[in-house]
């Protein structure tokens, strides 16, 4: 299903030997090349100070290369947020609005592009609708639980009908089972809505119900250690969890990753970490 | 929300703050008063609770009268040093430069005390209300500049991002992240100010020493002490005293109407 078209399609994202070193010096990402096919669901994982999240904020833009380019739809930064080149971003906390009501904090992106009132309100509910929110628009944050929270930051992302769909491990904090509902959730959205998602990770149960394609990053210099596709062509639910193909898939990655890590430079101290600039 | 119905009405939080600090205030009252006529305490040094009840009500319409000069000072300077502190404070967030040019000089206007400026700013204005008021105002002045300062600054990094992400204009970010954000401490920077405004009031005054038809509260105080009235400089004391509660109390109400629904400061604990 929705297999991503190597030959004709426009990738979504190519990093073009990007690399990112920190004004302390630690080198968060070596050289890396890197595409992202439109329909693709690709989930980076890797020991911490892989630079999996470096790499992610290079996609969003959040972070600029030190060398190397970045190419959305094969151009520049500039030509973002044109129809059909939207990206939104889902942070590791829910990161809303404490003062602002669930609906308001779920239409921020919309205020900030001046869409109509009307308009606003109509594409506001269909994204709480679609996270099962539609009670809880009057709330305020503090009001939800986590899983609720992180429910209203996926409809705020949801809300811009991003065609690009970018996850810092929006499920860390939460337990195993809210996790699971919010996966399924998730990989839905991504089949109907036809996107593409790029999806950091600590999981490899995460990584391998979701993804397309899963890549291994190794740490000291952070870098891409290896490439996993996933065919599964059946549907991904609670069967899918229970099947051997899925322990199998989740072998490999759990392979991967020790591989990876095993090959990650000496930890020390003052190179751990993504630090932050 | 469960404690009223589960609760009998005298374990209701609201009615423990009123009460509790009330029939303490109660017993110390009675203590004093005790304590003055069981050792006949002279009362030109310290009288009796109900003497200076008895004074209030009897001097009402010229304390009432100081009062109200009083309490005009405190707030046009409350007023002045909220808006200009606003200002400043926006000015600091903008720029780090503007900041760091000017914020050693808010620093110098905090450290400068009030009653070593007064004379001067007395002998620059012809109008004894504005000089006062300005005397006020820079008392009242610096909390409100740090504390808007400070939360202008501290927006969640997540939040920041995500406006960065958006594209969002300098205004759009001031306007619905850093306002919103600032909100709190704004208001904390208030609390603190509004007090300050009136023990500025105060002290101006008693440097000004004027008298006549426009005179405060610590006009009054001044000339009971000079009469050796102690029973009136008690009641005059116990006005501002009780204008200073009034002027918090009232602070506290309007933070928790701005603030209630969404800040975890003025949130009620569940149980």
């Amino acid at each position: 299903m929705l297999a991503p078209n190597r030959n004709h399609a426009v990738p979504v994202v190519e990093a073009l030997s990007a690399c990112k070193t920190y004004g302390n010096g630690t080198q968060a990402l070596a050289p890396t090349d890197f595409t992202l096919m439109p329909g693709e669901f690709v989930s980076l994982i890797g020991p911490s100070g892989c630079g999996k999240s470096t790499l992610l904020k290079l996609v969003a833009g959040l972070l600029s290369p030190t060398d190397g380019r970045l190419r959305w739809w094969r151009g520049g930064a500039e030509a973002l947020d044109e129809p059909g080149r939207r990206l939104a971003f889902v942070f590791q906390e829910a990161t809303l609005m404490p003062w602002a009501r669930v609906a308001e904090n779920v239409r921020l992106p919309l205020d900030l592009h001046h869409v109509a009132r009307t308009e606003g309100d109509a594409r506001v509910a269909t994204a709480l609708a679609r996270v099962g929110l539609s009670r809880y628009a009057r709330h305020f944050p503090r009001e939800l639980s986590g899983g609720m929270q992180m429910r209203v930051s996926i409809a705020r992302a949801l809300v811009t009908e991003p065609d690009l769909l970018l996850m810092d491990e929006p499920f860390g904090a939460l337990d195993e089972i809210t996790r699971n509902r919010l996966d399924d959730d998730l990989r839905r959205l991504w089949s109907e809505r036809g996107l593409t998602a790029l999806f950091v990770t600590h999981s490899v149960y995460e990584a391998a119900f979701l993804s397309t394609r899963v890549v291994v990053m190794a740490a000291r210099p952070g870098r891409v250690f290896k490439e996993i596709t996933i065919d599964h062509d059946g549907p991904r639910d609670a069967q899918f969890r229970a099947s051997p193909a899925f322990a199998e898939i989740c072998r490999t990655l759990s392979d991967a990753l020790l591989q990876a890590s095993l090959a990650s430079g000496p930890d020390q101290f003052e190179t751990d970490a993504e630090v932050q600039p | 929300m469960t404690a009223t119905a589960r609760a009998p009405w005298v374990q209701s939080e609201r009615f423990l703050q009123v009460v509790i600090p009330l029939a303490v205030g109660l017993v110390l009252l009675g203590a004093w008063e005790a304590v003055c006529r069981a050792w006949d305490v002279p009362e030109f040094l310290v009288p009796t609770p109900t003497r200076i009840a008895a004074t209030l009500a009897a001097d009402f319409g010229m304390l009432m009268g100081s009062l109200w000069v009083t309490l005009k000072i405190t707030f046009l300077a409350f007023a002045l040093a909220t808006v200009v502190g606003t200002l400043i404070a926006f000015a600091f967030a903008q720029s780090r430069w503007i900041e760091l040019s000017f914020f050693p000089y808010a620093v110098l206007l905090q450290v400068t005390p009030v009653a070593a400026v007064a004379p001067l700013v007395i002998i620059w204005c012809k109008d004894t209300t504005l000089a006062l008021t300005l005397c006020a105002a820079i008392v009242a002045l610096f909390p409100i500049i740090a504390n808007t300062t400070l939360g202008l600054r501290s927006v969640s990094p997540g939040l920041a991002s995500l406006f960065r992400m958006q594209r969002s204009s300098r205004w759009q970010t001031l306007r619905r992240l850093q306002v919103p954000s600032a909100l709190p401490y704004w208001f904390a920077g208030l609390r603190i100010s509004c007090g300050l405004a009136l023990i500025g009031a105060v002290v101006a005054e008693f440097v000004a020493g004027t008298g006549g038809q426009g005179a405060g509260l610590a006009y009054q105080i001044l000339q009971a002490g000079f009469q050796i009235n102690i029973p009136r400089l008690f009641a005059a004391l116990a006005l501002i005293s009780a204008t200073g509660v009034l002027l918090f109390w009232g602070m506290l109400a309007a933070t928790r109407l701005a603030l209630g629904s969404w800040h975890e400061s003025m949130a009620k604990q569940e149980r």
